[in-house]
């Protein structure tokens, strides 16, 4: 059964230099258990849609059209009482940057118990050693002294684990991901990968993991949608987009992962940079960097259209299977 | 930090030298204490009688010396008024001003604070408008006039509160105040909610421009995703995150709140430190006056001393950046 399923999502950041639409006309759909990467880069509108789900656009942003449907209710039309019942309860979100989520002045302590209470009527002792079994969950020695703690007092990736527990206290249906280990070292990064997807996999948690870096979700996802300028421009199972890209932009995303591909070739950069979303180019968004631009593509933007079994591609020229091999 | 406070003590000691020159030199600047000391018909031996007695005669370094020698020893002279040591008839006068502070402190932060932060969570409605363009108010209204207005209306028209004067007193270890006593207490609200009425305007300022600041954190909306509704996200998060700053001020102002106590209380007859240093002043009474600018200091050193301690409790930051060090 889907858990989630968004259908069309837009989402407009209305400023002075004009409507900018960070997410337009972006669906998929995640079932239980399941891991989506949301895969682009810098800007393409990953962190706008994560946060359209649990509907925290800060103005001038909205969500302007597009359903967001989950378990059957719509969630664009809910009224905010209901959609903070279901905020950290069943939907739970890990943000960008650890350093900044927790707040520096409440002990962890405080900031898991609210967790816990906010939605459900159990004692500060009930949710303490709710918050020391999340801890413990997610690699943190000696819980039970740590929630006393003080975020300052917790490394980055630390606390980067704290904001995992977090999401994991009140048992989510879907966790939004949003590049939780972009800030983190190296190990640190695939340790807390290896830990999550072991969560999901245990608990039927729907994961969708944003990333700029293709190779992170290559060993965790079971399908990738990938995003460029507020749309999706290909997804996917994992695998069939990672060996047969259909997309140039998923191409050259893919080209420009070290150790991915033959030895010896040269690492590939997408010429050009991401389009100033205030002032789209005309027809494909990605067109002034393709390599396959035409005239078509100048003249009208491309729609979604069924690429091969579960994938779908918006491109005018899409790479053919036996070309992406060569 | 044991480093960092030795180094404010310091500093405190030099400006209380600082302020003994310019203190002395100034008030003996001002007019003659002889002139109202002696009666106009004393005989010239009487005068010279009088001004040897209180070291008038000598040359002005050595009544300098002299003074800081006796300052010291706690002796800022006697009221040549009243008679008694200066320092212990400001004394006597200052749990009057004391409590009234406290009181106009604490209405301030009552008021303020909720206000500011309302107003930044509704910065761009017209609640929040609204509120502002009541500081502005509270800003430039002149104390005698807000003062007048509240006697005017809450004294006289409707007769809810007295209007002058202290009311019942109760001793507690061993000052009168009115604060404890229901009767003293009605008779500090009107000069209190004077006395506060400016720094409520200003609490209300910090606090919405803090609350607006501490709203575009990630830590608000990550509380947000978590489900914590608006009211804790505001007066837990977003409350102890702006009391820093606004402790800081306040403590701050609290000096200045006791020190600029002179108008309220001359409008309201409150028998504080600032009445007696205008009446003071009207009678030249030297001795009084230094030693008033003295103990103001001294007040304000002591306050800023602590609010430096209060500070390093309130954050835990600076509390373990000042450990380690
Ligand atoms: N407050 C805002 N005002 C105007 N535009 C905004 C605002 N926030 C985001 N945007 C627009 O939305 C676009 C997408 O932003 P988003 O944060 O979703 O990018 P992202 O894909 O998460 O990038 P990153 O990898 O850097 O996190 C940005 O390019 C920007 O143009
Ligand atoms: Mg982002």
């Amino acid at each position: 059964m889907s858990v989630l399923e968004l259908r069309d999502l837009q989402t407009h950041f209305f400023t002075d230099a004009g409507v900018v639409k960070a997410v337009d006309g972006v669906s998929f759909s995640l079932d239980e258990g399941e891991v989506l990467g949301l895969v682009g880069e810098s800007g393409s509108g990953k962190s706008v849609t994560g946060f359209s789900i649990l509907r925290l656009v800060d103005p001038p942003g909205r969500v302007v059209g597009g359903q967001i449907n989950f378990r059957g209710q719509d969630l664009a039309a809910l009224p905010e009482r209901e959609m903070r019942a279901l905020r950290g309860n069943k939907i739970a979100m890990i943000f960008q940057d650890p350093m900044m989520t927790l707040n520096p002045v409440l002990k962890i302590e405080t900031q898991m118990v609210e967790a816990v209470r906010a939605h459900e009527k159990v004692s500060h002792a009930a949710a303490r050693d709710r918050a020391i079994s999340a801890l413990d969950k997610v690699g943190i020695p000696s819980p039970a002294e740590r929630l006393a703690a003080y975020p300052h007092q917790f490394s980055g990736g630390m606390r980067q684990r704290v904001a995992i527990a977090i999401a994991l206290l009140n048992g989510p249906d879907l966790i939004v991901a949003d590049e939780p280990t972009t800030a983190l070292d190296v190990t640190i990064q695939s340790q807390i990968l290896a830990e999550v997807q072991e969560l999901a996999r245990d608990t039927g948690t729907a994961l969708i993991w944003i990333t700029h870096d293709l190779a992170v979700v290559a060993g965790l996802a079971d399908k990738i949608s990938v995003m460029y300028a507020g749309r999706i421009v290909e997804s996917g199972p994992t695998d069939a987009v990672l060996t047969a890209p259909g997309h140039p932009y998923t191409a050259g995303l893919l080209g420009s992962i070290p150790g991915h591909g033959r030895r010896g070739e040269r690492l590939t950069q997408i010429p050009g940079m991401a389009p100033n979303m205030a002032h789209m180019p005309q027809g494909c968004a990605f067109g002034p960097r393709c390599p396959h631009v035409s005239d078509t593509c100048r003249g009208s933007a491309p729609q979604i259209t069924d690429y091969g079994t579960g994938r779908g591609l918006r491109c005018h020229h899409p790479i053919l299977a036996a070309e992406g091999a060569a | 930090m044991l480093v960092y406070l030795l180094r404010r003590l310091a500093q405190s000691v030099f400006v209380l030298i600082a302020m003994m020159i310019v203190v002395f030199f100034g008030v003996y600047m001002i007019g003659n204490p002889v002139d109202i000391l002696i009666s106009p018909d004393a005989t010239p031996a009487e005068i010279e009688e009088t001004m040897a007695r209180f070291g008038f005669d000598q040359p002005v370094y050595i009544q300098f010396l002299k003074f800081v020698g006796n300052a010291l020893q706690g002796d800022l002279g006697r009221s040549f008024v009243h008679g008694e040591p200066a320092v212990q008839l400001i004394l006597s006068y200052m749990p009057a001003t004391l409590e009234l502070a406290a009181l106009g402190l604490l209405f301030s932060v009552a008021i303020g604070v909720p206000l500011g932060v309302y107003a930044g969570y509704k910065a761009d409605r017209w609640q929040g408008r609204a509120i502002m363009t009541g500081s502005i108010f509270g800003f430039s209204l002149p104390n005698f006039w807000v003062g007048m207005l509240f006697i005017l209306i809450f004294a006289v028209q409707l007769q809810w509160l007295p209007s002058t004067g202290r009311g019942d007193t109760v001793e507690v270890l061993g000052m009168r105040l009115s604060i404890f006593s229901s009767n003293g207490l009605q008779y500090m609200i009107l000069p209190a909610l004077t006395l506060a009425l400016y720094k409520a305007s200003l609490v209300t300022r910090l606090a919405r421009a803090g609350t607006q600041e501490a709203l575009t954190q990630d830590y608000v909306k990550f509380a947000r995703a978590k489900g914590v509704s608006e009211t804790r996200i505001l007066f837990v998060h977003v409350l102890k995150n702006i009391m820093i700053p606004i402790i800081t001020v306040l403590g701050l102002e609290l000096g200045s709140m006791i020190a600029f106590a002179v108008v309220t209380e001359t409008v309201f007859a409150w028998p504080g430190m600032g009445k007696l240093l205008i009446d003071s002043i009207t009678t030249l009474d030297r001795p009084v006056i230094v030693a008033y600018l003295m103990l103001t200091v001294i007040i304000f050193i002591v306050i800023n001393f602590t609010v430096d301690v209060i500070y390093t409790l309130l954050d835990p930051r600076v509390r373990v950046k000042g450990e380690a060090a």
